[in-house]
């Protein structure tokens, strides 16, 4: 196999790995006032990610540093294109991942409410935009014979990528309410679980529109890939486990509907990887824009050496916080509080 | 002004932003490391106590410091397009090995260090903090490879049918000597920025009068750390200064206006004056045969004059000018020398009472050590100012100008509404960290457990 050939799967790999760990986490920053009415719950639920949204979040900037040293002219044209939707997409990481931190250092119902209100916009805004982004590599947006973008900003926005943002930030939601779900006690769980049970088969029916559609805007027919057919099964058993109430199932289904939702798109993708508008001729490809076989070869062995360590290490960190977390943790004294169930000094081994 | 500098005005901007938190991130995960270690070895509560303590300002500033990263990365491909097109071959794989060597490390184990007090052996946690420590570290050394790869362009040989550079030694990267002088130097200068900003929390505490026994214990090894780091900065910063000097003479030069070429040469303590326009600054007092020393570490070392390294770049490379702006390149590397002495004067005076064990009861020292801590954010921009505007016109120095660099496809308008964007919400996250950090800061320490061996609990949301 083609060295660029591996590091587009390694790419759309970690586009993948990004919407899987981080699209869980967007959709509890979505969910997080829904699902819990009081402070209390909302610590719960927030404290539920609290380990591990910002290991997730650095598979986006693996992700697009993977593009940049592997496909320079892909990360040069597409991140030079679509400045003005980035600035946004920047913005909603900066004020999401700083909510995190911020909202609880000031014990003042108002101060909360900003930080609540900003966290559900930005955990919005990253999967609308980041959708939009994927889909309009696919949908193909003006480039011209320079590899350089040569439309406005409304160019970005075809039906297509709307759609594409849209079925991601429900794929979001639904992930994110199957891992409340999972991962809290009590009312908020109940609560998670019955917005699955109603976001389940709405998000199918997006999942259903999207991959056909993402079909035929490649020009690749009617008949699916065998990864589409997947996320079609994926989407349907999800939303069987979740109305049926096995949790750990119905997670382990959106994972799987998520992880083949977006491979699909990369799958009607290759071989290219930014198509153009203007000519299809002007399309970057995996071949016209990969790094020299020397750099490739390189960081081929980086990321060999490196991947399975850092799965390892990160699968450890969700196996120690495996636990429910209850908002009953969270009832008393506010300022110092167990994130954890009583009496578990010793379990992370 | 037009879309070249807008483009240059916010990739300065954000990076000074992004580098206030940097070395906070890197000097006090080290601290706070050695604070839980302590506490680990002596089992004393006080020490337990303070990691926390400091431990919260660290996460502070990485969670600013993480976000503001990210509009780094995306800046190279939304406004230095034609850049990243060019170089992304060599500059992209440090990268992409910072993000997979250090990005994961740091995130993964500070999530595991945060919330798994009372999940972890106390060993196993121990060891996530010095993990948290070890993936900033390691996170400089990867950027500072890119960065100085464009001071000093190594390991790679430019392609014969593009015209662009192609990786083609990857050890290149990291043996340029550059690189090893100029990752120490930063390296070093974090542990100061940590030191001086636990040493300035200390020393408010004391002030109040609060837990004098353990904010003393924090002040003491903050100035230990603090000394001897800061005198080996100033050294490898010197260093650092002869290479630079090998490879972009101009970058010397211009820091110290030195227009005509020179053997000995004298240093200026101050000019009146003095710019790209005004050759003839006066000079006041000129301290001879120090500028011989520091450029090129001989007492009578010749140093090039911008005149003459002009006239050899305009032969080697065509027309132009090759000048740096001067008065950015001399002012900032007096800021950045004279200030470290200051520092330093207010480090000798706290070992000094911490021989005469006055640390505690000299008012004096304390109010100095807290007023102190704004001087290590100034020498750092100002360090970055002189290595970054001394390799103007270039981008990478000898292969593309800084003006070739830029995005062709992007307008002047959407560099403004993107910078008027950043401005503001900067200044806002800067005003809510800075009173987070305060706050707390002067909020005094948690009440610890009783006893060493009973749980921690975990830190949450």
């Amino acid at each position: 196999m083609a060295l660029a050939t591996f590091w587009f799967i390694l790419t759309a790999v970690l586009w993948t790995g990004f919407f899987v760990l981080e699209g869980f986490d967007l959709g509890v920053g979505m969910l997080h006032t829904v699902v819990a009415r009081d402070e209390a719950g909302r610590r719960a639920v927030i404290n539920t990610i609290g380990p591990l949204w910002d290991g997730n979040e650095v598979w986006l900037i693996v992700a697009a540093a993977a593009m940049f040293a592997a496909f320079p002219a892909w990360y040069a044209t597409m991140f030079s294109g679509f400045y003005l939707a980035l600035v946004v997409l920047l913005v909603a990481l900066i004020v999401r991942g700083v909510s995190f931190e911020f909202r609880g250092k000031i014990d003042s119902v108002r101060w909360r409410r900003t930080w609540d209100t900003l966290l559900t916009l930005g955990s919005f805004f990253v999967p609308l935009l980041t959708g939009i982004a994927l889909g309009d590599l696919l949908h193909g947006v003006p480039i011209g014979q320079n590899e350089e973008f040569a439309g406005s900003f409304a160019d970005l926005f075809p039906a297509y990528s709307v759609f594409t943002g849209i079925t991601l930030v429900l794929l979001c939601l639904l992930h994110g309410a199957t891992f409340i779900t999972l991962k809290t006690t009590d009312q908020v769980r109940r609560r998670a679980s019955l917005l699955a049970r109603r976001l389940a088969p709405l998000t199918a029916l997006a999942v259903l529109a999207f991959l056909p559609w993402t079909h035929s805007t490649a020009g690749k027919g009617v008949l699916p890939s065998i990864v589409q057919l997947m996320a079609v099964l994926a989407v349907l058993a999800a939303t069987w486990l979740v109305v049926s109430g096995h949790e750990g199932w119905a997670f382990t289904a959106t994972t799987f509907a998520m992880a083949t939702s977006v491979l699909s798109l990369f799958v009607d993708l290759y071989p290219r990887v930014m198509v153009s508008s203007t000519d299809p001729a002007f399309s970057l490809t995996v071949n016209n824009s990969a790094s020299g076989a020397y750099a490739l070869k390189v960081m081929s062995v980086v990321a060999i050496v490196l991947f399975p360590v850092v799965l390892a290490y990160q699968g450890w960190t969700y196996h120690v916080f495996r636990r429910r977390v209850s908002s009953a943790q969270f009832q008393t004294a506010p300022e110092q509080q167990p994130g954890a169930g009583p009496g578990s000094s010793a379990s992370g081994e | 002004m037009s879309q070249l500098d807008l483009a240059r005005l916010q990739f300065a901007m954000t990076s000074i932003y992004h580098f206030l938190f940097v070395p906070v991130t890197i000097g006090l995960s080290s601290l706070t490391a050695l604070l839980q270690t302590a506490w680990h070895r002596t089992g004393q509560g006080d020490y337990l106590r303070l990691t926390r303590f400091f431990g919260t300002l660290m996460v502070i500033s990485i969670a600013v410091g993480v976000v503001t990263g990210l509009v780094q990365e995306f800046q190279f491909g939304m406004d230095w397009s034609a850049y990243s097109r060019t170089v992304g071959d060599v500059f992209g794989a440090p990268l992409a090995m910072e993000g997979l060597a250090a990005f994961f490390l740091e995130s993964t184990f500070l999530g595991l260090w945060l919330f798994g007090w009372d999940r972890l052996p106390k060993r196993l946690h121990l060891a996530t903090i010095w993990a948290v420590a070890a993936g900033g570290t390691l996170s400089a050394a990867f950027i500072m490879a890119a960065n100085s790869w464009m001071q000093h362009p190594v390991g790679y040989a430019l392609d014969a049918s593009t015209g662009r550079p192609q990786l083609d030694d990857v050890w290149a990267l990291f043996t340029n000597p550059v690189f090893l002088r100029g990752y120490l130097h930063v390296l070093l200068a974090s542990l100061v920025t940590g030191a001086v900003v636990m040493l300035a929390v200390s020393a408010w505490q004391l002030r109040k009068g609060a837990a004098p026994d353990a904010f003393g214990a924090s002040a003491r090894l903050a100035l230990v750390v603090l000394v001897p780091t800061l005198l080996l900065a100033m050294l490898v910063g010197s260093e650092l200064g002869v290479t630079e000097g090998t490879y972009q003479p101009m970058k010397i030069a211009g820091a110290e206006a030195q227009w005509t070429t020179c053997q000995p040469c004298s240093f200026s303590l101050f000019q009146v004056g003095g710019g790209n326009n005004d050759q003839t600054p006066t000079k006041i007092i000129a301290v001879p045969h120090l500028l011989s020393l520091l450029a090129t570490n001989h007492w009578n070392g010749k140093v090039l004059g911008l005149d003459q390294i002009q006239s050899q770049y305009r032969q080697q490379f065509g027309a132009g000018s090759y000048v740096p702006n001067i008065f950015v390149q001399y002012w900032s590397m007096r800021v950045m020398a004279y200030l470290a002495v200051l520092v330093l004067v207010v480090g000798l005076w706290g070992l000094w009472a911490i021989r005469r064990r006055t640390l505690a009861l000299s008012h004096w020292f304390q109010r100095a050590a807290v007023w102190v801590v704004v001087l290590p954010f100034l020498m750092n921009t100002a360090g970055w100012l002189l290595t970054e505007n001394g390799r103007q016109p270039w981008i990478v120095q000898g292969l593309q100008l800084t003006r070739d660099g830029v995005s062709p496809s992007v307008g002047t308008t959407t560099v403004a509404i993107s910078i008027l964007v950043f401005l503001v919400l900067y200044a806002a996250l800067a005003v809510v960290a800075g009173v987070l950090m305060t706050r707390h800061a002067r909020g005094g320490l948690a009440p610890g457990p009783a006893a060493a061996d009973s749980p921690v609990p975990s830190l949450s949301y």
